[in-house]
């Protein structure tokens, strides 16, 4: 993969894990990089595990496999920590980000000893705040950029208002609610990010 | 103006479909192909496109009305999956007997069973033997580009077949990748209007299609169709000639990677081709002379091409992503060992199975298989010649 970014994606169906990963290629995509996102199938249903990823480098991807020793990985549903592995291969010095109210300090003990970074975003809330529902996939898309540094912060928001604009073209008041969970999860990771 | 663009490959070839817009679509869909006629049956709603796309009940039918438009003087086209494909059975034959150059968008999956939605390439081998050409992509670009030279390769007087242009379900069809897209009227001028010569809706000019034959004419009719399949060889090289004039990318009846200097070929199909020359690039790093043959034209089997380019390698891992059930590997395999035969070249070649039903392939596994290969060579021992790759333990 030479120096290219690899994420794995994990969620329940329904939660919009697999659209964010192709949300975050078609972001990445507009900064110029070569991108992948997609999705693992499996027998899909609302609430089961699934699993997506996402390959961003500055040259040409040709392998076609899952990835297996991810830099990053996001897992939506904090549910999952009990169920799988979700730092299975991940890189020690990569990072992991969780949807969760608790902090970094009470999820590190379910993460079976990794020993990269580990951030935690309170998806649920930020959604519930701007977009009166739990839909954790756009914030947990904005902790992805914001940690990988994929991309800036401006370009991303830019980019996204554009992806949405389009996205939601027949209910265009849910636009403001999303870029503000974008922006909001920005300002929630600042302090761990600096 | 070429696009820079990132769509999954469904989203490609339905994209190259509008492009073309041949004049009767019938489908019915199955997963993982069913965006295709979706994506298609949308842009006709919109207005960007205006091909008669007629909803079906099955598979069998679809096919049916396919050939029944291609021999009524209409470009046609279905696309589909798996058991959708060999619903198709009886009518792929029909197609190709019948000489109607019609298209097949075909996403590859597995077939039962057990029951599975995932890619292997067992529909389209199953499919093998029916007279149609097979083209196939690595990546979302190629499912793209193969579409767009389709109808020019099976329409050539000298051709008249019917063409399958696959790709591999989920991993490159439902996978969202960088693309170039060439503008339509590109397109357009390129694949041309549809003159049929012959066709039943031509008052001038009578014709009936798919009559019985006696025994005194019908092996001359096979006859000829094979005649043609040999001659789309030429056809499709002359194609992608042409192809490339207008995008710059080159194809062929395979693709050759580092296989000059190789001492270890790995003969492949579709996606997995992608990885498999990560690997080579790893290896060849490590002082390793490997190389990668890319198959994208399984018929006609180019037998005497491929093993000219494997005469000077110590030996060939051929992958099959199907089984055929024999005991002594794949189909493809099978038609590789039978060209080195034929052509006297004399080497070792390993038959490996991979990546059924949707097992995943990975550059660790290409390691595994060049590596044991050098082993063998090395150590002067007969490599087992029939292996299963990625084997739960």
């Amino acid at each position: 993969m030479g120096q290219g970014l690899e994420i794995r994606w994990h969620g329940r169906g329904g939660q919009g894990a697999k659209t964010a990963a192709l949300l975050l290629a078609d972001v990445a995509f507009k900064t110029g990089a070569y991108v992948q996102g997609f999705p693992e199938y499996g027998p899909e249903r609302m609430g089961a595990p699934i699993t997506a990823y996402n390959r961003i480098s500055r040259d040409e991807i040709r392998v076609h496999s899952n990835i297996y020793t991810p830099d990053l990985v996001v897992v939506v549903d904090e549910t999952l920590l009990h169920s799988v592995d979700v730092t299975a291969g991940l890189k020690d010095d990569g990072a992991i980000i969780i949807n969760t109210p608790k902090t970094r300090e009470e999820i590190t003990g379910l993460l079976r000893g990794y020993k990269g970074r580990v951030y935690t975003v309170d998806a649920r809330a930020i959604s519930v705040e701007t977009l009166g529902k739990n839909f954790p996939n756009s914030p947990m898309l904005a902790a992805a950029v914001a940690v990988s540094r994929v991309m800036d912060k401006e370009s991303f928001i830019r980019e996204m208002r554009t992806s949405y604009e389009h996205k939601f073209a027949k209910k265009p008041e849910v636009i403001e609610g999303n870029m503000r969970a974008l922006t909001m999860t920005f300002e929630a990771l600042a302090g761990d990010l600096k | 103006m070429p696009k820079k663009d990132r769509m999954s490959g469904n989203e490609a070839v339905a994209y190259a479909i509008r492009q073309v817009n041949p004049d009767v679509m019938p489908a019915f869909p199955i997963t993982p192909s069913t965006e295709i006629p979706q994506m298609v049956s949308t842009y006709i709603a919109n207005g960007q496109m205006d091909t008669e796309f007629i909803p079906v009940e099955s598979e069998h039918s679809s096919m049916s009305a396919t050939i029944g438009a291609e021999a009524a003087g209409a470009r046609s086209l279905t696309a589909t999956s798996s058991a959708g494909l060999a619903l198709m059975w009886e009518e792929l034959l029909l197609a190709a007997s019948n000489r109607m150059p019609c298209a097949l968008a075909l996403v590859n999956r597995t077939l039962s069973g057990p029951i599975n939605i995932n890619c292997d390439h067992s529909d389209s081998m199953g499919a093998r033997d029916t007279g149609w050409i097979q083209i196939y992509a690595e990546t979302n670009q190629e499912a793209y580009d193969n579409f767009i030279q389709a109808y020019p390769i099976a329409e050539n007087k000298k051709v008249h077949l019917p063409i399958m242009i696959c790709q591999d379900g989920f991993i490159t069809s439902h996978a969202v990748q960088n693309i170039e897209l060439l503008d339509d009227d590109t397109v357009k001028d390129f694949v041309g209007t549809y003159e049929p010569e012959e066709y039943l809706l031509n008052p001038g000019k009578p014709v009936s299609v798919g009559p019985y034959s006696i025994s005194n004419y019908a092996m001359e009719a096979k006859k000829n169709q094979e005649i043609a399949m040999e001659n789309s060889k030429e056809v499709i090289l002359e194609v992608a000639r042409k192809f490339e004039h207008i995008s710059g990318r080159k194809y062929g009846l395979f693709e050759e990677y580092k296989t000059e200097d190789a001492d270890y070929i790995m003969l492949i199909m579709g996606s997995a081709a992608g990885t498999a020359k990560q690997a080579c690039d790893d290896l060849r790093e490590k002082g390793m002379k490997v190389g990668i043959l890319k198959l994208r034209v399984f018929r006609p089997f180019p037998a005497k091409e491929i093993a000219d380019t494997l005469r000077n390698c110590k030996c060939v891992a051929i992958m099959d992503r199907c089984e055929s059930y024999n005991g002594n590997g794949g189909p493809l395999s099978m038609e590789v060992c039978s060209a080195l035969f034929k052509y006297k070249v004399s080497i070792e070649a390993v038959s490996y199975m991979y990546g059924l039903a949707g097992r995943d392939f990975t550059v660790d596994h290409v390691y595994d298989i060049f590596e044991e290969t050098d082993a063998a060579i090395k150590g002067g021992t007969e490599p087992e010649q029939y292996k299963y790759i990625g084997l739960r333990e």
